[in-house]
């Protein structure tokens, strides 16, 4: 996918990473502390500005999902936490220990689970308008109901938004490619659809500081799976950034940059 | 010939223009809109039909099954068929079909399958479908794994079916610990299996390999045509030649005593805009994963609207490509010539009504047909050599040699 946004250039790299079970396809940039960012369901736009703007500070890791943006499909894959172990997996196998993890939506479900199998694992946790939580008066929007563009404008409290990263038409390439990450969310993730029933109750072991971040207008996981998670966490606290709906990284790209940078520095 | 007589049961008495102004009849426009009182009507005027049906001298009475939905009111086609199997003496009850990928437990459905078998004294041909795409939603079913679903339980009932318990299943999507169904089917090796379907290439190509008969649901002939070409090669590469007794073909099909009669009725066939399963939602009837994956560019853009429906078309085309005949016996009779020698099926199943026709314009259609049509038909099969599974004694799959015959006593 082209890059909307205007970036400098990190040195970002991609590579195939071989796995058992599956192959990854991990991008990499910037300097600094390693940092692994964990994208959303619909799959990854390969430049952002936010990406940009965490590189300034640490190296980062951005992995495509297994089986999402067209990478292999491991179809024997069946729920989130297997995604989560593969994840386990890539780090050992590229040799990264005491690394941050960030999780944006779908992916700070994923970031959840690790941390979770890992309670001593991981340096810092942030966790973005994730789910996996499952809310108790709301929902979470259900994207089998709701057509491609529909779901991921769901995801932006202001719309100019998305048209600048995406298009006010989206192009029928970038919706197949919608369609594929859905598939793959289906396959792992449709029934509960879209959290864990037993997560809540592991989540008190996490021994890592955790920065549960969401949108203000998220219309995609309500608010109140922010607040369970930081009540879950131990160590945990809840920022919500104004002017943004579930997509906090590419609605306010900066603002989500510089709370990870000042959280990463706290003592 | 073997000759069927079908409807959707059309849940008529709902208000049209409240799924107008919902934008889609399925899935998610209320059920406050159904109405029982009506409901219970017009599943008594329908089991009328069937009887009527067997009267005049149909071979076999289709049914069907769809969800949350008013194109249809059956829920359940193992409810009608055992019902239609005490209530009819000669008909083969023919279920296009169960829908497996909705099913957690086929090994129940094995069993119903076998009691209706035993009930109907042998007279049960048991179809298998994938289900529409809202019905994985309706259902709760992973639209991801329908075909492996499908194609999973449909080894499990025919293992059950034959193989004598308990078994153990362990498989991707069931996992049993025992299998050993105390009804099993009255048909040796077991009833008959037929597929229904419309435009996935993968089911075709399913069914042929197994040697099922295919049944095209209401394509235009040149569409029959082409899923016939795929068939018979794919039987070709199986080790068989296909022929007639492989083929299906379902006509919407209504006769009246006049020509305006029979299209003005006709015409409700468009009751749902043309839709078979209703005035679809284009992101509810195409599920992602549900769908084949050569299609995935043409659903996509179904779905946000930037292409019409790949499953629509209009009245005139319809009636132009004989997906709809209409017409008093005498019309009628020749476009069926025309589809028996172009397409040559030999399984033939009659759509006679939708929507709201009335209770006496649909009897009288059956009617007229029994009286006037299926003598025709039949003496063009004959001419045709459209000889039916039945009449061909045809094996009733690739892994058995023979046709199914009843146990012995």
């Amino acid at each position: 996918m082209t890059p909307v946004t205007a970036t400098t250039d990190m040195g970002w790299s991609t590579e195939d990473i071989r796995l058992t079970g599956s192959t990854l396809r991990l991008r990499k940039g910037g300097a600094g502390d390693p940092i692994v960012v964990l994208p959303h369901d619909i799959g990854g736009l390969d430049r952002l500005s936010f990406y940009d703007a965490l590189a300034r500070r640490f190296t980062v890791y951005v992995p495509s999902h297994p089986g999402y943006d067209g990478s292999e499909r491991p179809s024997w894959m069946r729920s989130v936490r297997d995604v989560a172990v593969t994840y386990q997996s890539l780090l050992a196998t590229i040799n990264l220990a005491n690394v941050s993890l960030v999780g944006l939506g779908f992916g700070g479900w994923i970031a959840a689970e690790m941390a979770t199998m890992s309670p001593q694992a991981f340096r810092r946790l942030v966790l973005v308008g994730a789910m996996g939580v499952k809310p108790v008066t709301g929902e979470i929007l259900d994207q089998a109901l709701v057509s491609y563009i529909d779901y991921v404008r769901a995801g932006f409290e202001d719309q100019g938004a998305f048209d600048r990263l995406f298009g006010a038409e989206p192009s029928t390439e970038l919706l197949e490619q919608w369609d594929l990450n859905r598939e793959m969310t289906f396959r792992i993730a449709w029934k509960p659809y879209m959290y864990n029933p037993t997560l809540p109750h592991l989540l008190g072991g996490v021994k890592a500081a955790a920065l549960i971040v969401w949108g203000a207008g998220d219309k995609i996981v309500p608010l109140e799976c922010g607040e369970a998670y930081a009540r879950a966490l131990p160590r945990s606290r809840l920022a919500v950034v104004p002017a943004s709906g579930h997509f906090v990284d590419m609605e306010q790209p900066e603002a989500l940059a510089r709370l990870i940078v000042e959280f990463a520095a706290e003592g | 010939m073997h000759l069927m007589y079908f409807t959707e049961q059309p849940m008529s008495a709902y208000p049209a223009d409240e799924g107008l102004k919902f934008g889609a009849t399925a899935l998610m426009f209320s059920n406050k809109h159904f109405d029982p009182v009506a409901g219970s009507r017009l599943y008594n005027e329908y089991l009328e039909h069937y009887r009527l049906a067997e009267e005049v001298g149909f071979d076999g009475i289709m049914l069907n099954e769809h969800h949350n939905a008013p194109f249809c009111m059956q829920a359940k086609c193992n409810v009608f068929a055992s019902i239609l199997a005490a209530m009819t003496k000669r008909v083969k009850l023919v279920l296009l079909g169960n829908p497996l990928p909705l099913a957690d437990n086929p090994v129940r459905l094995a069993e119903e399958l076998a009691m209706i078998d035993m009930i109907s004294r042998g007279r049960l041909v048991s179809g298998f479908v994938r289900g529409g795409g809202q019905e994985q939603l309706a259902a709760g079913v992973n639209p991801a794994y329908n075909r492996e679903r499908f194609e999973e339980a449909h080894e499990l009932i025919v293992r059950a079916w034959t193989q004598p318990g308990p078994f153990r299943w362990e498989g991707a999507h069931y996992q049993h610990r025992v299998v050993n169904p105390w009804a099993v089917p009255l048909q040796k090796p077991h009833p008959r299996v037929w597929i229904p379907g419309v435009v996935s290439k993968e089911t075709i190509v399913w069914a042929a390999r197994q040697r099922y008969p295919y049944i095209a649901l209401s394509t235009a002939i040149d569409a029959t045509k082409k899923i016939w070409e795929l068939y018979d090669s794919v039987a070709a590469e199986a080790g068989y030649t296909a022929g007639p007794e492989n083929r299906g073909y379902l006509q919407r099909c209504h006769v009246a005593e006049t020509e305006e009669k029979a299209m003005a009725n006709a015409r409700q066939f468009m009751w749902m805009q043309g839709e078979f399963t209703g005035l679809a939602h284009p992101v509810w009837s195409s599920p992602s994963g549900y769908f084949s994956p050569s299609y995935r560019k043409a659903f996509v853009e179904y779905a946000v609207g930037r292409r019409a429906n790949p499953r629509g078309a209009e009245f005139e085309d319809q009636v132009r490509d004989q997906q709809i005949i209409a017409g008093t016996p005498k019309t009628v009779i020749t476009k069926l010539r025309r589809l028996l020698e172009e397409t040559r099926p030999s399984i033939l199943g009659f759509w006679t009504s939708d929507g709201f026709v009335s209770n006496e314009d649909a009897a009288t259609c059956i009617r007229l047909l029994g009286q006037e049509v299926l003598p025709a038909v039949r003496e063009m099969g004959k001419e045709l050599g459209l000889w039916s599974p039945f009449e061909a004694n045809a094996p009733v799959s690739i892994a058995f040699a023979k046709g199914p015959a009843p146990a012995a006593a």
